[in-house]
């Protein structure tokens, strides 16, 4: 009996290294810091291009951006991350089903800012911004751009979680799943607070 | 044993005392709040009559601010093992020095 409590509680906990940590969060650390470098080079990338408009003088940052759009696209990211740990909260209290309800919200939350980010660069294109209209358009299209697809894995693996606790096959280590899963998120969404200031907030001179 | 055998033993345990402490509902909801509220400041300082002097380190301050926020109470930074800080905050450091560097070659 006392054997079996504890394979199940180390099963709960999942593989540890040598160091005490979990090997899955670990490896979700050692990607979130090597996304943080990408993601580094493609900002500076911006900041080298914000300037270069090419033979599009008209389509600048000052022109183009929408911000009372992106703010509240930016507020629904962000309160997803607060949707996100409201899961890891519930699923460490074994509540099942409050964990997936802000899973839903939380995917729902980002579908909505993803959607606001289609829409954004629809209006840009119809606008004449263009991948390859100008070196600022490029870096902007690359650098957002590349936060969407982040964005959109996310989703898809908050709703393969609510999919997998809905059809009753996510039953072992639940908290350090959504866990690991929410360091994803609140990486996406740390991005975006990078990029909503300096891409959009702070306008080139 | 050897003095890094402890010091690893150590680490370990600390590693598992740091990961029993993460903030409870109500502690989320402030910090989601907080969050809510510096982000309306900055939008706020956008439209606002600032100069640019001065709106440029404020929203630089509360961007910082927000992603201190996330990074130490949402993912659970503050809390977690140390081997986690320094995976995240080399990451950190050396985006930051490629954008310092980057703003030093476009502004001089």
């Amino acid at each position: 009996m006392a054997s079996d409590a504890t394979a199940a509680g180390t099963a709960e906990a999942g593989h540890h290294s040598s160091l005490g940590v979990s090997n899955e969060k670990m490896a979700m650390w050692a990607m979130i810091g090597s996304e943080t470098l990408f993601f580094g080079a493609l900002i500076a990338a911006y900041l080298i291009y914000v300037g270069s408009f090419a033979d599009s003088p008209e389509i600048t940052p000052q022109t183009i951006y929408d911000i009372p759009f992106t703010s509240v696209s930016t507020f629904i990211l962000l309160m997803s991350s607060l949707g996100v740990v409201l899961a890891l909260a519930a699923a460490q209290r074994g509540d099942d089903r409050g964990m997936r309800t802000w899973l839903l919200a939380t995917a729902l939350m980002g579908a909505t800012f993803l959607a606001g980010q289609i829409y954004e660069f629809t209006v840009f294109m119809e606008e004449g911004m263009r991948m390859s209209t100008s070196p600022f358009t490029t870096s902007f299209y690359v650098l957002t751009g590349f936060h969407g697809v982040h964005v959109a894995v996310g989703i898809l693996l908050l709703l393969t979680l609510w999919t997998r606790s809905l059809a009753g096959k996510f039953t072992r280590r639940k908290s350090e799943v959504v866990e690991n899963i929410g360091l994803y998120w609140h990486f996406v969404d740390i991005v975006w607070i990078v990029l909503f200031t300096v891409v959009y907030l702070i306008p080139a001179e | 044993m050897t003095d890094s055998d402890t010091r690893e033993g150590s680490e370990a345990t600390e590693g598992h005392a740091e990961q029993e402490h993460h903030p409870g509902v109500k502690e989320y909801v402030e910090i989601g709040i907080i969050l809510a509220v510096l982000t309306a400041i900055e939008v706020g300082l956008y439209f606002a009559p600032v100069p640019r002097a001065v709106a440029v380190p404020a929203l630089l301050g509360l961007t910082a601010a927000k992603f201190v926020l996330v990074v130490l109470w949402f993912m659970h930074l503050r809390f977690d093992s140390k081997w986690f800080r320094r995976l995240f905050w080399t990451g950190v450091i050396g985006a930051s020095a490629l954008f310092l560097v980057t703003v030093l070659i476009t502004t001089l």
